[in-house]
């Protein structure tokens, strides 16, 4: 969560005035946090590096592998699978709430409602609750006897009832799915905080101009929030990327490796197959992989602002 | 503008088709804790069984206790770090800028592997401090973005005000500055309670063998591994798991839906 958070505006610019004169007594400020957080987090980073070119069981002195590690991530086709499906899951978490979310903002926006703090708390609240909780719930809808298969049964769709979770084409845009519950109202909360910052000029002078609704989304609205659309992409990609509880708790990566992720992956290599150099160089392709992205997508979004 | 009463319903459809559509996985586990079962009795008992099966009692000691250590001292220890770099010039500051920032997105995966190997050596592993530790460095990395901004747009002539009275730096700092940075404190702590508390990975690690020191999301965890007969009872247990988070929520919902989206846009 924090990662994706900071990592949506990681540029830093001196706006505010000038910071105080020098003084060195800001070490001495800096030196318990840095202390912690070098030791628990900036050692392990590089530990992590570190590991990866080893073959390592976590147990006996480990041996010298230079880049297999990287190698068999790119070759190895279970490792190479778990990207496909994290790159899958991007679709489900970041595009289809992307999509869905503007469309939904850009209504409610353009009717001014009533009823929208309430509205808020409702579809926000699967932010808030913690994502084992939300996977028991989803995994109960998913069951053979759980409440989607009962619903399909209601209204006579027998033919569609199926073990969601343990289906092997469709385990995947299942687990998926319940990436594009989660972040639905936050994307949607987020782009309608934007559009309420739009001036409200340029919607009076789109419509002298004979703007249709339409249009005027794609004239007016849409530019308008081109820096929400590349904050909520960072963070619903970087969502995406880290489905560590989701996959433990709904399908453990199954059936077969149909919903193995990254995230996934590096715990099963170190912690259940104890091939630790190999999680530890997935691991760092997957910090690669969300530092190349979360950049990217920044860049372009910058670049329109 | 005008709306046409057509479209007006048509938004009011919409609105309530979603705020169902969000809220109906999280009803059907609160509908179905109370459900009637073989182990379950039904209705609130069913709490009390889950809570005894499934030790959440511990489980909710243990999660109130890091989430209260991890909480307040990543909380300290941004406000320090925060003030230093948005109140203050030297050598190195955005380097060291940086380097936090590298912390604050490298994702848990990459980190825990490392640190459960070299934690283990250190006898840290299956204690407080392992599962403690590590997201006090995560919550700090945060914590100090967060403040940092807000100290960077403090009033310089606040500062130079509490100067001119003859305060210090460290006085400037906790009676002038801290004060009116409290409404961004407060959203700090409620964030990283919210992050802390349910926090899954971390724990999971951390702990290979020591039960007693379970979290609460970690306890469900299991529990949801071990207990399949039926769903009443896991519902249950979920219920105990989400609910102080969805009590803070329902009271802090402008700090924590503000929060989360201001810390994506700030800067």
């Amino acid at each position: 969560m924090a990662a994706a958070r900071a990592a949506a505006h990681p540029t830093t610019q001196r706006r505010s005035g000038p910071p105080g004169e020098p003084r060195l007594v800001a070490y001495l400020y800096l030196l318990p946090a840095f202390v912690v957080y070098a030791a628990f987090l900036l050692v392990p980073l590089g530990r992590a590096v570190n590991i990866s070119f080893f073959e390592w069981d976590g147990l006996s002195p480990g041996t010298w592998a230079g880049f297999d590690n990287y190698v068999k991530v790119f070759t190895s086709e279970r490792l190479r699978g778990a990207f496909v499906h994290a790159f899958v899951l991007i679709g489900f978490f970041a595009v289809i709430p992307l999509v869905v979310g503007l469309m939904l903002a850009s209504i409610l926006h353009r009717g001014k409602v009533r009823g929208l703090s309430f509205f808020r708390t409702a579809v926000f609240s699967p932010q808030v609750v913690a994502m084992v909780v939300v996977a028991v719930a989803w995994r109960r809808i998913y069951a053979p006897d759980g409440t989607l298969n009962a619903g399909l049964g209601a209204i006579g769709l027998d033919a569609l009832q199926r073990p969601w979770l343990g289906d092997y084409s469709l385990a995947l845009p299942a687990v998926g799915f319940v990436g594009t519950w989660f972040e639905m109202g936050l994307v949607t909360v987020l782009m309608l905080a934007g559009m309420g910052r739009i001036p409200v000029e340029l919607y009076e002078a789109a419509r002298l101009d004979g703007a249709g609704p339409i249009w005027e989304f794609f004239a007016v609205t849409l530019p308008g929030v081109r820096g929400e659309v590349a904050v909520a992409l960072t963070l619903t990609v970087i969502a995406a990327l880290k489905t560590f509880d989701l996959v433990y708790i709904t399908t453990k990566g199954g059936p077969g490796q149909q919903t193995s992720v990254p995230s996934y992956e590096v715990y099963h290599q170190a912690f259940e197959l104890g091939r630790v150099g190999a999680a530890s160089a997935l691991g760092v392709c997957l910090t690669l992989v969300i530092f190349a992205i979360s950049y990217a997508i920044n860049r372009v979004g910058d670049g329109a602002e | 503008m005008k709306i046409s009463a057509a479209e007006r319903t048509a938004n009011y459809v919409i609105l309530i088709a979603f705020a169902i559509f969000a809220l109906f996985p999280l009803v059907t586990v609160v509908v179905a804790a109370f459900g009637v079962e073989r182990d379950a009795p039904g209705g609130l008992a069913n709490l009390g069984v889950a809570w005894e099966m499934g030790h959440f009692g511990t489980y909710l000691r243990n999660s109130l206790a890091v989430s209260t250590f991890v909480v307040t001292v990543s909380t300290v220890l941004s406000i320090l770090a925060g003030y230093a770099f948005g109140a203050m010039r030297f050598p190195g500051q955005t380097a060291l800028f940086y380097l936090f920032l590298l912390g604050i997105m490298a994702p848990t995966e990459v980190i825990i592997v490392p640190l459960f190997y070299d934690l283990r050596t250190l006898g840290l592993t299956d204690t407080f401090w392992g599962v403690a530790m590590p997201q006090v460095a995560q919550s700090v990395a945060f914590g100090t973005f967060w403040l940092r901004a807000y100290f960077r747009g403090s009033p310089r002539s606040i500062v130079e005000a509490a100067r001119l009275d003859g305060a210090g730096h460290f006085r400037t700092l906790w009676q002038v500055l801290v004060p009116l940075a409290c409404g961004s404190i407060v959203t700090l702590v409620v964030l990283l309670f919210l992050w802390t508390w349910n926090e899954f990975l971390i724990p999971l690690v951390m702990l290979p063998s020591n039960e007693a020191l379970r979290t609460a999301p970690l306890g469900l965890g299991f529990f949801q591994g071990q207990y399949t007969q039926g769903f009443a009872l896991l519902a249950a247990g979920a219920v105990i798991v989400a609910l102080p988070v969805v009590i803070a929520y329902l009271f802090l919902q402008r700090q924590v839906i503000s929060g989360m989206l201001e810390g994506a846009t700030k800067e």
